[in-house]
């Protein structure tokens, strides 16, 4: 019989401390009143004030959120495509080197990936901004897709759709109305890990961006090189307070859904 | 596909379309980038715009091509053996990777065997949990531990505090802070593939060890450890592979003595502009780590093809 010991319990509770107390710290943190970083002064909302009129931290959000926006819509449409191809379409020709280029991103070091982008988008002599950030990151972000929604493809009943072929319903028409409905909450999660991967790069926006076109990430580093910062708190604990809230809604989506298809898994 | 033959025609041609866009989509602006950054690296470094020589000119028909063949050279990468500089920026990525993977290893593998022998309800809060600050910003998870190690952070203010140190140590810009990070930001990588396998172990397994009188530590050393090997090994190279190239980390928590190679290519290419050594550094990146990636491409399309 499975037995929860005192070791297990001590590994489990000592890992999530691990992993949260930093942030729990940073949130804390961001109500300091103080000017000096290490030094408690009291609780206070003076930072996110503050926040609220620094214009450059403002527009790096907002342009943040539209690059995180377009690429996870297009990293959806086209990681779903290569996903549907790779668990239905069988052995189809040059099907290797596919599945490899939808692989190899998932862990290839991000300075290269944007070395290599900007080296392209200079070859073809294109001005960088906004796009080239969105063809990066979805680029990037389409391979993750790919994986999530392959994994919804892999145990999909297929009696569903081969009823609605066998009686006469051609392939687009089954797709979008079997197969699309019921493997939408995988599209959603992938599209929210795409929107997520977006949001939190660096280092490929940075190879890739142009001038007007600075990303929250590229403007919290610039900051943080030089040191911590309390606006800085501020901003953080407010993402880590949205992700918080998108994550968790995701999941709690993601299981009433769940609960609701369980019989058409069987 | 066994009713491939029944489909009318013009499904071949759909079929095509979802295959040829995300396809034609990955050679564009995956593969052709890459076959750019070897070009480039066989390059010699201008005062141009472009700031490399020679560029293909196809205008100048098959002279031009001739002349970008013969102005071509290995020059970058003999500097890559020549200067030390490069050569200890590649150690200290691999060694760095290879001690964070042996620790994160140690403890994630406790976490995830763990919280697969919990009640199911409590597993399931479990995952979410482990995966919630992989969501959160890893910029913003590594400023976070800027403020916890900083000369006056909480953890010296802790030390002093309990009387384990009477000198504030220094903690940012070391070795220590480069491994506290990579730990922390990778744990989600190394336990989820870990729990995922340990989750679907066969019980009846350890109890016929049991019966049997196999000890409890002997039988997870020959039962459960050869088990979990996928799980180990998907974790390994989840870690690993990002690990050495990673930039982020060792800029924000390391010091500047010896950078790892992400930082190599960086400071190439954004601080002495030199695009061809930038490239060259990233190609022999690849090359060292082509190994590992194809044992993971490897291991991602069987898991995918098992279904």
């Amino acid at each position: 019989m499975r037995r929860v010991t005192a070791f297990n319990l001590f590994a489990i509770v000592l890992g999530i401390v691990f992993l949260y107390l930093p942030i729990v710290v940073l949130v804390i943190y961001s109500f300091n009143a103080s000017r000096l970083v290490a030094v408690w002064g009291g609780w206070s909302t003076h930072w996110y004030t503050e926040l609220a009129g620094d214009a450059a931290i403002l527009s790096a959000a907002s342009i943040s959120l539209r690059v995180a926006f377009v690429s996870a819509s297009l990293a959806t449409l086209l990681g779903t495509l290569a996903a549907v191809a790779l668990v239905r379409f069988g052995r189809f020709r040059g099907r290797l080197l596919f599945a490899s280029m939808i692989y190899a991103p998932l862990v290839m070091p991000e300075v290269i990936t944007g070395l290599s982008l900007l080296l392209l988008f200079v070859a073809l002599a294109v001005d960088r901004g906004f796009w080239t950030v969105v063809i990066a990151h979805t680029t990037m972000a389409a391979c993750f897709v790919t994986v999530v929604v392959q994994s919804r493809l892999v145990d999909f009943d297929m009696s569903l759709e081969e009823a609605a072929m066998d009686l006469g319903s051609p392939p687009l028409r089954t797709f979008l109305s079997i197969t699309l409905p019921l493997i939408l909450p995988a599209l959603a999660a992938a599209w929210m890990l795409a929107f997520a991967l977006s949001l939190d790069d660096l280092v490929i926006a940075s190879f890739t961006t142009g001038p007007g076109a600075t990303t929250l990430p590229i403007r919290i580093y610039s900051q943080v090189r030089l040191g911590v910062k309390p606006e800085i708190n501020a901003v953080c604990s407010i993402f880590i307070a949205v992700v918080c809230v998108a994550v968790l809604t995701a999941s709690f989506a993601a299981k009433l859904t769940a609960a609701r298809g369980a019989p058409t898994r069987l | 596909m066994i009713d491939a033959k029944r489909r009318p025609s013009n499904a071949s041609l759909g079929r095509k379309l979802v295959v040829a866009l995300p396809y034609a989509w990955l050679i564009v602006f995956f593969l052709v980038p890459f076959l750019i950054v070897l070009k480039i690296s066989l390059s010699q470094s201008a005062i141009a715009l472009p700031p490399y020589a020679p560029v293909l000119d196809f205008a100048a028909g098959w002279r031009g091509i001739a002349r970008f063949f013969a102005g071509l050279s290995f020059d970058n990468y003999r500097l890559l053996g020549s200067d030390p500089l490069y050569l200890l920026s590649y150690v200290k990525s691999l060694e760095i990777a290879a001690f964070a993977t042996l620790m994160l290893l140690a403890i994630g593998y406790p976490i995830a065997y763990g919280m697969a022998r919990t009640p199911r309800r409590v597993q399931a809060v479990l995952v979410v949990l482990v995966v919630l600050p992989f969501w959160t910003s890893f910029l913003i998870r590594i400023y976070a531990w800027m403020n916890i190690l900083q000369r006056d952070g909480l953890l010296n203010k802790a030390l002093l505090a309990l009387h384990i140190v009477h000198e504030p140590p220094v903690w940012l810009a070391t070795d220590t802070a480069i491994y506290i990070g990579m730990v922390y930001s990778y744990l989600p990588f190394m336990v989820l593939p870990l729990y995922a396998v340990l989750e679907k172990l066969d019980q009846s397994l350890l109890e016929a060890a049991a019966d049997l009188g196999c000890p409890r530590w002997k039988a997870f050393w020959l039962v459960t450890l050869p088990l979990s090997s996928p799980g180990i090994v998907a974790g390994v190279l989840l870690c690993f592979i990002p690990i050495v190239g990673e930039f982020v980390i060792p800029d924000l928590l390391g010091g500047s003595s010896a950078p790892m190679i992400g930082q190599t290519i960086w400071t190439e290419f954004f601080g002495n502009k030199d695009w061809p050594a930038a490239s060259a550094v990233a190609v022999a990146l690849v090359c060292l780590l082509v190994t590992p990636i194809v044992l993971f491409q490897h291991q991602a399309m069987r898991t995918s093809e098992k279904g």
